[in-house]
Formats: C-alpha cells, sequence, structure tokens
C-alpha cells in the first residue's frame, strides 16, 4: 500500500521533469529538470522491486548508488560546460538550429555559383 | 582459459591505464602512454579472434561474484567485428589526431586521456554481458565523446556538445528506467536470459527508445549532425565508426537476447523507423552545404539499415548487418577524416570550395571517391556484400517491401554521393581557392587512404568475416 504512494510521487516527480525539460530554455534549469527525473527515476527503482520481493533487496540499492554517482559527475560536467557556452556567447541557452559558420551566406544551397575568379 | 581472461582485461585497462599515466607524465613524456594507449590494446585482438574462432564466446566474471551483483563480461563474433573496427579507425585517426593535438604541448593532456578514456568505454560497452554494466559504460563513452566534441571551444561545437550531452543523459534515464522494470519482473539483469517467458513491453520499449536516442536512429537523431560536423576530424572518425554502433549493438543484443519473444509488431515498426531514417537521412545529406554535414546525415542513412535486421532477423540478415556495420564504419571513418584535411587545407568544407579539389588534394578526392563507393553499395565493396546479404535475407524472408527499400536506397546514396563527386571533378567553374593552408603530413592522408581501401578489400573476401558472424548469431533467430 505504502509503495504505491512511492510510486505515484515518483511519476508526478517524473512529470515535473519532463514539464521542466520541454518548456525551459536555459540550460541550467534543464538540468534541474533532468535530475528531477533521475530523482523520480531512483525512488522507482528503490521501491518497485521490494514490492516484488517482499523485503529489501540490495541490487537495486547498488544500482541507485552507482547511479547516483554517474549523475553527479554528469551533472558537475554539464555544468562546466554550461559555464563554458555561456562565456563565449552571453546567454545560456542552446541557439536553434543555425550554424554560425553559414550565417549568412544561406543562399548558396546546391551549387557553386560561378565567380568573377577565373579558373588558373 | 585464464590466458584469454587476461586478454579481455586488457582490452579495457591499457586504454584507461593510459589514460590515467597520461594525466600524470610530463607533456614531453606524454606520447608514450599516448602510443602505448593507442596501439598495444588492438594487437591483443589477434589472439582474441583465434580464440573465438574455435570457442565462439568467451566470458569473464570477476572475483567469484555471480551476476547480477558481480560483473560479468562476454565477448561473441558480433562484439569482435566491433572492436575491429574500433581499432583499425582508432589507428587510422591516430596521425590526424597527433598532428592537431601534439602530444608534446601541455594543452593537449585532456584531449589525450578523454581519447584513451571513449576507446575505454567503446571497449567496456562491446563487452559489457549485464544491462546495468552496459549503462554506466555508455554514459563513459557518452561523457568522453562530449567532452571530445567541446575540445573545438567555438560556440557551433559547445552548443553541439551540450545538446547531445541533454539528448544522451535522456536516453539512458529511459534505458535505466527499462533497465530497473526488468529487473522488477524477472529479478535479474544479465543479458541473456534464457529462463524467462515474455519480456514486458513497456521494459523492452524503455530501453529500446534510451538506446536509440544514443545510436541516433532518424526521428531520435537531432543531435548527431552539429555533433559530427563540428568535432574535430578524427573525433568525429571515431564516433561514427563505433560511439554509435556500441548502441545500436546492445540493441540488437536486448532485442535477440533479454527479450526472448519480441511481438512481431514492434519488430516491424522498427523496421519502419530504419526505412525512414534511410529516406530521410538521404535526403538531408543530398541538401546539405556543407561536406561534413553531408557525411553526417549519410549516417543517418546508413545507421538505418542496421534497424533492418529486427524484422528480417534470419542468420543471413545477421550476417549481412554485421558485415554493412563493418564496412560502413570503415568507409566512413576514412570519408570524415579525408574531410579534415580538406577543412585544414581550404580552411572551409563548404561544397562550393569543392571544385577543383581533385587536382588539388588527389589523395583526398580519390578517398572520398572510393569510400563513397562503399556508402552506395558497388559491386566490390563491403557495403555491397552487407547489403545483398540483407537483400537475399529480405528475399527468404519475402519481405518486398525491405527489398525494394534496399534497392532505392543504393540510388539514394549514390545521389548525394555523386552530387559531391560531380563537384570535385566536373563542374565548370573550377576557381582557385583564394587561401591554401598548410598541407597536412602526408601520413593522414594515406591513413584516410587506407580505411577506404580497406572498405573495398573486405568486399573481395568478405569470408572470413562472414563465417565468424554466421558461427555467433544471437539467439539464433526465429
Amino acid at each position: 500500500m505504502s509503495s504505491a504512494i512511492f510510486v505515484l510521487v515518483a511519476a508526478a516527480i517524473f512529470g515535473l521533469g519532463v514539464h521542466g525539460l520541454l518548456v525551459s530554455a536555459h540550460i541550467m534549469r534543464k538540468l534541474l529538470a533532468l535530475n528531477l527525473m533521475l530523482s523520480a527515476l531512483f525512488l522507482l527503482l528503490i521501491v518497485v522491486p521490494a514490492t516484488i520481493e517482499g523485503r529489501p533487496d540490495p541490487v537495486p540499492q547498488a544500482l541507485v548508488l552507482t547511479g547516483i554517482v554517474i549523475a553527479v559527475s554528469t551533472t558537475a560536467f554539464a555544468l562546466a560546460l554550461m559555464v563554458r557556452l555561456f562565456r563565449k556567447q552571453g546567454h545560456a541557452t542552446i541557439h536553434p538550429d543555425i550554424d554560425p559558420d553559414l550565417l549568412g551566406r544561406r543562399h548558396d544551397r546546391h551549387q557553386p555559383e560561378a565567380d568573377n575568379e577565373q579558373a588558373p | 582459459m585464464k590466458a584469454y581472461d587476461t586478454l579481455m582485461l586488457a582490452l579495457v585497462f591499457i586504454p584507461l591505464g593510459t589514460a590515467l599515466i597520461a594525466v600524470m607524465l610530463p607533456p614531453t613524456r606524454r606520447r608514450w602512454a599516448v602510443l602505448l594507449g593507442g596501439l598495444a590494446w588492438p594487437c591483443v585482438l589477434v589472439p582474441l579472434s583465434l580464440a573465438i574462432a574455435r570457442e565462439q564466446t568467451l566470458t569473464l566474471v570477476f572475483g567469484g561474484w555471480s551476476p547480477p551483483l558481480g560483473i560479468g563480461w562476454r565477448l561473441d563474433a558480433l562484439g569482435l567485428v566491433v572492436l575491429w573496427v574500433h581499432a583499425l579507425v582508432g589507428i587510422a585517426a591516430l596521425p590526424g589526431a597527433w598532428q592537431r593535438f601534439e602530444p608534446e604541448k601541455p594543452e593537449s593532456g585532456p584531449f589525450w586521456s578523454l581519447w584513451l578514456i571513449l576507446a575505454t568505454g567503446v571497449n567496456l560497452a562491446t563487452l559489457a554481458a549485464d544491462l546495468f554494466n552496459l549503462y554506466v559504460a555508455l554514459e563513459l563513452t557518452t561523457l568522453a565523446a562530449v567532452a571530445l566534441i567541446a575540445t573545438d571551444d567555438g560556440i557551433a561545437a559547445l552548443s553541439a556538445a551540450m545538446r547531445y550531452l541533454l539528448l544522451a543523459v535522456l536516453g539512458s534515464l529511459m534505458y535505466v528506467l527499462g533497465v530497473g522494470l526488468v529487473y522488477a519482473q524477472t529479478g535479474s539483469l544479465a543479458m541473456h536470459q534464457p529462463g524467462v517467458v515474455e519480456l514486458n513491453n513497456v521494459a523492452l520499449v524503455l530501453m529500446l527508445t534510451g538506446l536509440m536516442v544514443k545510436a541516433a536512429i532518424f526521428p531520435l537523431h537531432v543531435w548527431l549532425p552539429h555533433a559530427y560536423s563540428n568535432a574535430p576530424g578524427p573525433v568525429a572518425a571515431i564516433m561514427s565508426a563505433v560511439v554509435g554502433k556500441v548502441a545500436l549493438v546492445a540493441l540488437w543484443r536486448i532485442w535477440f537476447e533479454t527479450a526472448v519473444d519480441p511481438p512481431m509488431l514492434l519488430a516491424n515498426l522498427l523496421g519502419l523507423i530504419g526505412a525512414g531514417a534511410i529516406v530521410y537521412g538521404a535526403v538531408a545529406a543530398y541538401l546539405q552545404p556543407r561536406l561534413k554535414m553531408v557525411i553526417a546525415y549519410s549516417s543517418i542513412s546508413q545507421f538505418g539499415f542496421l534497424l533492418l535486421l529486427l524484422p528480417l532477423a534470419c542468420q543471413q540478415a545477421f550476417q549481412g548487418a554485421g558485415f554493412h556495420l563493418l564496412a560502413h564504419g570503415l568507409a566512413k571513418a576514412s570519408m570524415f577524416l579525408a574531410a579534415a584535411n580538406i577543412v585544414t587545407v581550404l580552411g572551409s568544407d563548404s561544397i562550393r570550395h569543392l571544385p577543383g579539389l581533385d587536382k588539388r588534394m588527389p589523395l583526398e578526392a580519390f578517398t572520398l571517391a572510393l569510400a563513397g563507393i562503399t556508402l552506395i553499395g558497388l559491386p566490390p565493396s563491403g557495403g555491397f556484400t552487407g547489403k545483398w546479404m540483407l537483400l537475399s535475407a529480405a528475399w527468404e524472408v519475402q519481405g518486398w517491401f525491405w527489398m525494394v527499400l534496399i534497392v532505392l536506397s543504393g540510388l539514394m546514396s549514390a545521389a548525394y554521393i555523386f552530387r559531391i563527386l560531380a563537384l570535385t571533378c566536373f563542374h565548370p567553374a573550377r576557381r582557385a581557392v583564394h587561401h591554401l593552408h598548410a598541407r597536412p603530413p602526408k601520413i593522414t592522408s594515406f591513413a584516410a587512404l587506407l580505411l577506404a581501401l580497406l572498405a573495398v578489400v573486405i568486399g573481395l573476401y568478405p569470408h572470413p568475416v562472414l563465417d565468424l558472424l554466421g558461427s555467433g548469431v544471437p539467439g539464433a533467430g526465429p
């Protein structure tokens, strides 16, 4: 009975995370949303197998511990990357699909247009 | 048997150890760690190949702890093929990476450690025999790959790396959720679960979706083009050749070995997704204004073939898909290496600079053409053998739709390859580029050419690889 509450809570937290990930543009908010989803996931991993085994199962706990370590290091790395990006472009959002190399010369799509330069 | 255990350990611990040593060594000595890490573990593959040819699978369990708490490794024919692609591409990419990030320079230390950690992650993901160990290995691979993409340090590269990281974390989150459900259902994390009746479909779909994000399969591919095209050339070569492929190979393993009797509807759906990837990737590749973008979108198209194995599901299809993985890995890596040289010399990879390239950089132009033959699947190449096996598998299971698709895909690949080649060799405006940069050392051009040649040669002598793959069909297929 009590595990059903945990599963519902995990689902709610997961949903909040999905919402945050989709709606917010700032990378920090996206990372927070991902971490929220990870927390829900860990909660679920601990609770669901326990309801089937009927007693505490060490394996999911070992998995969640490993998962937490990975989540922490991934988040730290992502934050460092975000700071790098912020210093370069002045805002911490991911630019929509525009390749900075091609800005301003979008017209050359298919064929190299003939230039005034002559072939050697 | 003990000797093979040591060899399998060497596959992971040589690159991992040298990655750690490379950080600690002074820059003047760093090259020895890099050389040892980059060249020593491929040598281990020779005795391991002989062992696999004899015994088909090698397993290793650590410290006497049986799974699920202990960690088990397993090497089979498919894993061996992935490791060979990784080894060959890794060696061929070394000169280009060496020239760009000289190990003597203090600031290139992180690059080499990440390079070796990426090798560790790929090898570990290939060897992993349980679902959670696979997750750890894929995370290691992803993080190293993201950091390597970001070494370029421009806004484009950093944004591409960030987008890849966010999506990859989302993918692995879904994968772990699936793994948790599998554990709740079966009480085991092993990939090979002979006792299980039928896997929970929700868990299966979650795991497959997560892996498809990591492998950049068509609707979930958005991170790939920018990540590949903004990464340094050698990094893009490794990524296109193996980093996406290990996630796909994991998908195959879960499909055929963990899920005992996956529903046919799902198989056809995944096949259709593969078909979508083939068509979309080819059309998008045709429209790209940059050479590296063309090659990146072509990867999306070629990855689609690897999904066709699921609906076809017979021994020939498995051999064909495995062979395609090998041929595409070699050809695509050689194209990225050649494109990296082109960028170095021309200062840009915009296709309007391509006319006249065959005069200025004949080796690179030849490499692109030769690798293109494999991508299209013209007869004497490795790409032909892979597609031919898939085609005859489709004939065998009477999947007419898949047959038409495979034939058409050759035409579509030809369209984007010939567009590049026609611009390079036959465009009337063969104008001079205003400013040519210093040519990279010849060895980088020859390394790319060698990979492209190898992709053709395996098509002339396909039997050793096909026999090896035929002996190790996972789950024996239906």
